[in-house]
């Protein structure tokens, strides 16, 4: 049920990264130090996003981006006082100021500036509220949240918080294979390319550190953002699967070994 | 006398020890102390080198289940306890999400060690603040194939339920090797 915790434990990229995974709908409700956030997601897209009691009409956004100037937006205020979200981007639509586009565009602009300055808050509480949807009166959007999480992802910067994420350079990376992610679609920096271009069970992060010329700290905090981002996953060198170690048992018979463990379940079924 | 060890790990707190309890036939051998520490105080003592419990089953042959501890201050006992085991449990507290991200440095950790096959175990899936699976599953990075069950240490069938899974995952791994 739960779903909440401190974000000093689990950061905003964090949760990103569990909605955009596990294709969560529903309202991220975060207290931080003064300010309240909610984000909102729809199958785990960025659908809306509020900070505090900050002006997040449609009038207000669009004259932040400059879309309407400030006479327009003054007539605006004064005359669709009633008008929701929705009905005033129909009339802009229809009268012809403005593409559908360009709202979208600027509502997204501010969602993800909303979600940037989260990125900078390292505690409060945190809960996730399945039941709350985007208020119905606001224009949906639909946002990927890989970049965002990219992003944020490299902002961790802390080494010993990097190496307990990614504890081992010997293992080796592999790319997901989730449906639905193109790594193309995604703004990475030159550094993060190179290191995707040498990502194979083949190669252990420390090759790929030593040929992309990146130190353990730097090899790491790429690796995380990628790894955040459901891109790539940690898998041991070769791409070999799991194995009984040949020392777990004192003969080598392997029939003999396979009659152990049925024993063993044997056993533990009738205790 | 044939003998083989499974490996329990996971974060401190997190119920490695009560999981062994629960199934073990001898009193767990446990080396717990008394916590001090003012910050530790979420319960009265911890294990510091390791918990020792047995299952045996027949003339031939012992199980022993090694409880590892869970601070990180001990760590150098981890490798040495999973020297030639069978496989490996991490449990995980379903209700600290604060220990999600120790848990998943201790799983690559262990990972890292040997190919060898684990299970992950939601534990204390009976306290109210308990996370949902599949939200842990993310929050921990687990591969889809990796088994996850849900678990209540003190509930002996429960306890059963998550060491036979890994020995079907075990059996499974043995008969692919073949
Ligand atoms: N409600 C509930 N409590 C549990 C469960 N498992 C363990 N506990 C309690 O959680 C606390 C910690 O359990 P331990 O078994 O000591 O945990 P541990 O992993 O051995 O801890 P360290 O050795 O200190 O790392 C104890 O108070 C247990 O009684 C469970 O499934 N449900
Ligand atoms: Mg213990």
């Amino acid at each position: 049920m739960a779903l909440k915790g401190n974000l000093r434990d689990f950061t905003i990229t964090q949760l990103l990264n569990l909605v955009n995974l596990a294709c969560k709908t529903g309202t991220l409700v975060i207290e931080g130090p003064g300010d309240v956030a909610q984000i909102s997601f729809r199958e785990g897209k960025l659908a809306y996003a509020q900070l505090g009691q900050r002006d997040n009409s449609l009038a207000g956004i669009l004259r932040k981006n400059k879309k309407i100037s400030a006479r327009q937006y003054a007539i605006l205020a004064e005359r669709a006082t009633k008008m929701s979200d929705k009905e005033l981007g129909i009339l802009l639509v229809n009268a012809g100021y403005l593409s559908q586009a360009d709202i979208i565009e600027s509502l997204q602009q501010n969602f993800v500036y909303i979600i940037r300055q989260l990125f900078t808050w390292v505690e409060g509480f945190f809960r996730f509220d399945a039941d709350m949807l985007p208020p119905s009166d606001k224009i949906p959007v639909r946002l990927d949240l890989e970049n965002l999480i990219i992003e944020g992802s490299r902002q961790l910067r802390e080494w010993e918080l990097l190496q307990q994420e990614i504890p081992s350079l010997d293992m080796a990376l592999k790319f997901t294979d989730r449906p639905g992610t193109n790594i193309k679609d995604v703004n990475l920096s030159v550094e993060e390319w190179r290191v995707v271009s040498y990502v194979s069970p083949k190669n252990t992060m420390r090759q790929v550190a030593q040929v992309t010329k990146l130190n353990d700290l730097e090899i790491r905090r790429v690796v995380y953002a990628l790894l955040q981002a459901g891109l790539v996953e940690i898998v041991r060198p070769g791409g070999a699967p799991a194995s009984v170690s040949a020392r777990a048992f004192r003969t080598e018979d392997k029939e003999q070994q396979k009659s152990f463990v049925n024993r063993i379940i044997d056993r533990i079924l009738s205790i | 006398m044939q003998t083989v060890k499974i490996v329990v790990t996971g974060p401190f707190s997190a119920g490695k020890t009560e999981f062994i309890r629960s199934v073990s036939e001898i009193d767990v051998v446990s080396t717990e102390r008394k916590i001090t520490a003012e910050a530790e105080k979420i319960k009265n003592s911890t294990t510091v080198a390791m918990d020792f419990g047995r299952i045996s089953i027949d003339d031939e042959l012992v199980l022993y289940l090694f409880g590892t501890p869970g601070q990180r201050r001990f760590d150098f006992m981890w490798e040495i306890l999973s020297e030639g085991m069978l496989g490996f449990i991490v449990m995980v507290d379903s209700a600290r999400p604060e220990t999600f991200r120790e848990a998943r440095s201790i799983l690559e950790t262990f990972r890292a060690y040997a190919p060898t096959p684990y299970v992950v175990a939601a534990n204390k899936q009976d306290m109210d603040d308990a996370w949902d699976l599949e939200d842990m599953r993310v929050a921990l990075r687990l591969d889809p194939n990796v088994k996850f069950l849900p678990c209540v240490a003190q509930d002996k069938e429960s306890v059963k339920k998550v060491l036979l899974e890994l020995l079907y995952t075990i059996l499974a791994e043995m008969e692919a090797g073949d």
